[in-house]
């Protein structure tokens, strides 16, 4: 003869339309918590989504090689350990898809009467695929041109605006660099800031061999960076291991040395970001439950005056037939409805907060079914947990003795 | 004329019952060996004056309380041996009480109120709501159906309390001091209602006062002291409520 939980859900419901303001405001612990819990994921997966798109946008099929062993501090162009041979080894290794080499060199470019420092970079076409760059005019330089160490040019768009007026064609004028002329061959489109903040579209690119010859005069043909596209996802490890033993073995190495590069692996760095970034999602939600903790023991605070303010009521209810079973089942379904209603409306709050607070701070904010699954969850939980012990003191009360409760 | 039914046991029988309560290192002897049958189909007034344990036995009675010693059989069961499950099961159909100050829930109609007892047993919905009219109907309020308590008088609400307490056909009615708190023309309309339950339905009454005339209304006056039953005996020509509160009616309105 147990009471069917519709009716114990109108008992409870009844009860908390009873005292209208003390159930708001109890509930109001539960919407701030459910709020906080919902608006501090948001912002923690929406950190990490940013970072997640970044890390994608530069391939995370990608492994880059730096000269000098890991964790050593590395003056640009003061270690020569990486070199174009290396990377025309490398490119022929199976599961590389294409491997290009950068050489960088910081100049001063003239065009007329306007200058410009920035970065030269020196690669191979190679560079086309694997940073995804598109021409808005002219070509990329060919092998050819490479193998003759020709004086072109494809020039970014920052360093276009900077040295040209705008509408102008800049394919097919000359600019200088280091006093020496080089023809535009081809205009980059746009690409954007880098995960570093960088601007990626203040650069030129020349043929590498022009760089080591013209603008370093060196011979060693050495490099500062090698980047490989690796032909799918689940090869890099195997590639990884592939280019770490040709590179030993090519900078004869024997087994007692260190590495003279670093090998890094961005399926690794991604795989890293998305731990950090999971870790500081869950750092945020965790503080964010305890004001949902704090919010169940203002359930608990409430439904434990309220027992004592309804001693007669219960007495009564035991005294027409309430089991201890129905009294506990009809307090802890009050204060299970208070958590339930609460989350409703912090869920509401929570992604009205999160859309405010990314319309302000410019911050992109994800809301998922799994924040709000989890924020509701837990205020069941808190809500089952903080009203189990006030549900218990008035299931035990003795009908005698709660009926004569002044 | 309530009829006294033919079964083999009374429907209330106390043997020696004791109750003892410690009360902060003292124990205070509430009942001291009180023997009492009750048949079905009676109409008891438990008197005395307060402190004589009369609220104790009622409780005892009412399976709301356990006594120290002696032994109570309600319908021939031994309801201190009975769990609590059972014993709530036991109050929700076999009793129906009545107390001094209604104990109506203060914010719901009185038709929810007297469906209350309905909803412990597992009848819900329109069942419910008709057999809650009914009881309604019987002690003359149906037209205060959707009455909040505060909108009633004490006696209305009395009424309510005593539909509530026979919404679900109980073989006795237990009623604590239910003309406490009422004046003599509500007093004698209430007792009015109790005789023609126990009339009409034959339900057992057993009520609970420390006015001598109220016990009058009844058929027998137990009268307890100290613990201890000191007087059982018949009320010679019982009076009926129904025509003396008409009396104090016309005699407020003259």
């Amino acid at each position: 003869m147990s009471v069917k939980i519709g009716v114990l859900s109108d008992f409870a419901f009844r009860a908390l339309k009873a005292n209208k303001m003390r159930s708001i405001l109890t509930m109001l612990g539960i919407i701030i918590g459910v709020a906080a819990v919902i608006l501090m994921m948001s912002i923690g997966q929406g950190a990490q989504q940013q970072v997640m798109s970044r890390i994608n946008r530069l391939g995370t099929n990608m492994l880059t090689i730096f000269p000098g062993a890991a964790g050593q501090f590395v003056r640009s162009g003061s270690v020569n350990t990486l070199t174009l041979d290396d990377v025309e080894a490398v490119h022929r290794l199976p599961g590389v898809q294409v491997a290009a080499p950068t050489v960088r060199s910081s100049q001063l470019v003239t065009c007329g009467n306007k200058t410009w420092t920035t970065s030269i970079t020196g690669t191979t076409p190679e560079i086309v695929d694997i940073s995804s760059l598109t021409l808005e005019r002219g070509r990329f330089f060919g092998r050819s041109e490479v193998n003759g160490a020709a004086t072109v040019a494809v020039i970014g768009q920052t360093v276009y605006t900077n040295l040209y007026t705008p509408g102008v064609n800049p394919v097919g004028t000359e600019i200088r660099i280091r006093g020496e002329a080089y023809r535009v061959i081809g205009l980059l489109q746009t690409v954007g800031a880098s995960s570093g903040g960088s601007d990626q579209d203040d650069v030129v690119y020349i043929p590498v061999t022009t760089v080591q010859l013209r603008l370093l005069g060196t011979t060693d043909r050495s490099i500062n960076m090698m980047q490989v596209q690796v032909a799918g996802q689940d090869q890099m490890e195997s590639v990884q291991d592939a280019i770490t033993s040709l590179l030993r073995k090519r900078h004869r190495l024997n087994d007692s040395q260190e590495d003279d590069f670093t090998i890094r692996n961005m399926a690794q760095l991604q795989s890293e970001a998305k731990n950090i970034t999971g870790i500081l999602t869950l750092f945020l939600a965790g503080v964010a439950a305890i004001s949902l903790i704090v919010g169940g023991i203002g359930v608990m605070n409430i439904m434990l005056v309220s027992v004592t303010e309804r001693t007669r009521e219960i007495g009564v209810r035991m005294a027409i037939g309430a089991s201890r079973q129905d009294i506990l089942n009809q307090f802890l379904l009050e204060a299970v409805l208070l958590s339930l209603s609460g989350s409703f409306i912090g869920i509401i709050v929570g992604i009205a907060g999160s859309k405010i607070f990314s319309a302000f701070s410019g911050w992109s904010t994800v809301i998922s079914f799994t924040s709000i699954l989890i924020a509701v969850g837990f205020a069941l939980l808190v809500g089952i947990f903080f009203g189990y012990y006030p549900a218990r003191q008035a299931a035990r009360l003795r009908p005698a003795e709660a009926l004569s409760y002044e | 004329m309530g009829t006294v039914s033919r079964h083999d046991h009374p429907l209330v029988d106390c043997r020696g019952l004791t109750k003892v309560y410690p009360l902060s290192g003292v124990e205070v002897h509430a009942l001291r060996g009180v023997d009492l049958r009750v048949e079905r189909g009676e109409m008891v007034a438990v008197m005395g004056p307060s402190g004589s344990g009369k609220s104790t036995l009622m409780h005892i009675i009412g399976c709301m309380d356990t006594q120290t010693g002696g032994s109570y059989l309600l319908d021939g069961v031994d309801v201190s041996n009975v769990p609590e499950k059972e014993l709530a099961a036991i109050r929700n159909k076999k009793l129906g009480f009545v107390f001094q100050r209604y104990n109506l829930l203060p914010r719901a109609t009185a038709l929810y109120n007297v469906e209350l007892p309905l909803f412990y047993a597992g009848v819900t919905g329109s069942a419910a709501e008709e057999k809650a009219r009914a009881a309604l109907e019987q002690v003359g309020i149906l037209h205060l159906a959707d009455h909040l308590p505060n909108q009633m008088s004490g006696g209305q609400q009395q009424r309510v309390a005593i539909a509530r307490a026979v919404v679900n056909d109980p073989l006795l009615i237990l009623a604590d001091e239910p003309t406490g708190a009422l004046d003599t023309a509500s007093s004698a309309e209430v007792m009015g209602v109790f005789q023609k339950m126990h009339e009409e339905r034959g339900v057992t009454v057993i009520i609970i006062t420390h006015e001598p005339h109220i016990a009058e209304f009844c058929r027998r006056k137990v009268t307890l002291r100290d613990g201890r039953i000191i007087s059982d005996q018949p009320v010679a020509n019982s009076a009926s409520a129904g025509e003396e509160a008409l009396q104090c009616r016309s005699k407020s309105a003259s």
